[in-house]
């Protein structure tokens, strides 16, 4: 059995169990493409020896039968989630040298359900960032080129180096966080599966906090069924997270049946903006119609404060980004600039935090101090928390319905070219247009890849549940996923 | 509203962060791209709106008040620029 470490999850699982395929061929398959794509820049840590101790002990224990579905499986872990004493660096050079003296609650769970880790995966720094274009390492880049053309394509932002191993199979899957699209604008640039779920399925415990209101892990796969299969093994309740929801996590692969008849699916009005590329009208409208063939019914839906989605946004997220990035400060963990003679401590935090944090980061957590300062606290921060209620609001009256799910575009483009000159920083911004309202309703979400622009790159939909119906939403995707066909590969050039 | 260099000064030093003298203004730009962005959200009356707290109704759970944890010194110290004598040391804060 050749290439291996093109295999989805769900084929590896059957394939350990039949025996067909160890956990160590499936690692050193994937070890040895990640060896050859150093050019994708994705992985920035390499954990090699672990992963094949643990692709050993993961080869035992499905021997003795009884391993969970994720056993053996090798995966990539996003570089913000804490893993015991491998580098975690959240791509930011403050936390330079930083060695967990523990594990996330996410990525322990995968190690306990007997998960391989590779290494840990490139991404922008903080999370902060669209186009993984922040990240102290440089920018991760996308294995899919525009044709006719070698310009490196962002493979998106936060988790870029996530969605760019998922799509050049140097994984079999990923995790990823989503605070404003990180999760599914990555998938879609990358033809890739990125859910996030519901606030509160899977715990924050362990992965290096941006915005704690609106932070979600979530599994980054090649299909929806392997979203179910990893996404479960990721979620469920952890006391260690006070805001981690104490819920049974249903087997959501048992409720892929593609069956989606009588399926009430909202159109949202306001999610056609002006200036909307006509191949994501296409893609939408398409979309649409394969739902309707499988016996979904449309409706069209207002979200009348869609459009303060984004600037709620950018007063929420940067005001809990400026309070929890207050941590680094030189004393605890991570890097701490060289100092003067006579510097003091303010010295120290001042040199430290102008020297460990890249342009965006200090921007945000400027914005945020701003927002929150006195004066300006009604006037900022309280007024977003106030529109996002409003938002909020939009959402349930559309469930409250009968709407079942939401489909929009997942990104207003495709994968756009790294190294473009950003002159203004809200431009950027404008990239979470369709994924930023869900992580403020706090919904799920997940991003699914269903056709090529004209120059044969990946555009992505987005469907949008109910809370805490995961499983509905990727039966949902699955439908999607189904009738659009998507199987195109990224040629391989790198 | 516009932020000039001196409250763009004034920022980085609440929030800690040393900003060179002749960065100050492009930080100073920086902010007016993006509060003139957030300035949207004026155009919407919120007046009898409760301003969100949690974004899934929960109530917090409750445990126990006992000690649960501890007892780690050398783990709590182990990625400290600087360590000494099981405490972190920083530069000094008192004359």
């Amino acid at each position: 059995m050749s290439e291996l470490n093109r295999m989805t999850i769900a084929e590896a699982r059957d394939a350990l169990r039949k025996g067909d395929v160890t956990s160590v061929e499936l690692t050193e398959a994937c070890l040895s493409a990640i060896a050859g794509a150093g050019a994708l820049g994705a992985f920035v840590h390499h954990t090699p020896d672990l992963a094949m101790e643990r692709a050993r002990a993961a080869d035992a224990r499905l021997k003795d039968g009884n391993a969970p579905a994720m056993c053996g499986i090798p995966v990539g872990i996003k570089d913000l989630f804490c893993t015991e004493g491998v580098p975690s660096q959240a791509a930011s050079r403050i936390l330079e040298g930083f060695r967990p003296e523990y594990e996330s609650t996410v990525s322990g769970q995968l190690r306990d359900a007997g998960a391989v880790m590779l290494g840990k995966l490139n991404m922008d720094e903080f999370a902060m960032g669209s186009s993984n274009e922040t990240s102290v390492y440089g920018p991760a880049v996308n294995p899919w080129r525009a044709e006719g053309s070698d310009a490196a394509l962002t493979p998106g932002g936060s988790s870029g180096g996530s969605a760019s191993a998922v799509a050049a199979d140097l994984c079999l899957a990923a995790t990823g966080t989503d605070t404003g699209g990180s999760i599914r604008q990555p998938a879609a640039f990358t033809g890739t599966v990125g859910l996030k779920p519901t606030y509160g399925r899977c715990s924050r415990w362990g992965i290096v906090a941006f915005a704690s209101s609106l932070d979600q892990a979530g599994p980054m796969t090649k299909t929806v069924r392997d979203a179910a299969i990893m996404g479960a093994a990721m979620m469920g309740h952890d006391p260690k997270d006070s805001t981690s929801a104490d819920l049974a996590v249903p087997d959501f692969e048992a409720m892929l049946t593609g069956d989606i008849r009588g399926k009430v699916i909202g159109i949202p009005r306001e999610y056609r903006m002006d200036g909307m590329p006509a191949e994501i009208e296409k893609l939408w409208t398409d979309g649409a119609a394969m739902l309707k063939d499988a016996g979904a019914e449309l409706r069209d839906i207002s979200l009348p404060h869609t459009k303060y989605a984004l600037p709620a946004y950018y007063v929420i997220a940067p005001a809990e980004a400026s309070s929890n990035l207050a941590r680094y400060d030189g004393v605890r963990f991570g890097y701490r600039a060289k100092l003067e003679q006579g510097d003091g401590v303010t010295e120290m935090y001042e040199k430290t935090r102008a020297e460990g944090f890249g342009a965006e980061v200090k921007r945000r957590v400027m914005i945020g101090t701003y927002v929150l300062s006195a004066g300006f606290y009604d006037a900022y921060y309280n007024r977003a928390r106030k529109v996002r209620a409003l938002i909020k609001r939009d959402f349930d009256e559309v469930f409250a319905a009968g709407i079942d799910g939401i489909l929009t575009p997942a990104t207003p483009s495709a994968a756009f070219e790294l190294g473009k000159e950003h002159t203004d920083p809200v431009e950027m911004y404008l990239n979470d247009v369709f994924t930023v309202t869900v992580n403020l309703a706090g919904l799920p979400g997940v991003a699914v890849p269903t056709g090529l622009d004209g120059r044969g790159l990946p555009l992505g939909l987005q469907l949008i549940g109910r809370p805490w119906e995961e499983g509905d939403l990727l039966n949902t995707a699955y439908a999607l996923e189904q009738a659009a066909g998507f199987v195109a590969k990224p040629g391989k050039w790198w | 509203m516009s932020i000039d260099i001196t409250t763009a000064a004034k920022v980085a030093k609440l929030a800690r962060i040393r900003v060179e003298e002749e960065d100050l203004a492009a930080l100073a730009q920086d902010f007016n791209a993006i509060l003139g962005f957030i300035e949207q959200l004026n155009e919407l009356d919120v007046d009898d709106v409760e301003p969100m707290t949690s974004v899934t109704p929960m109530r917090l759970k409750r445990r126990e008040d006992v000690v649960t944890d501890g007892n780690q010194q050398a783990k709590v110290l182990a990625n400290a620029p600087d360590a000494r004598e099981g405490f972190f040391a920083v530069p000094k804060v008192v004359e």
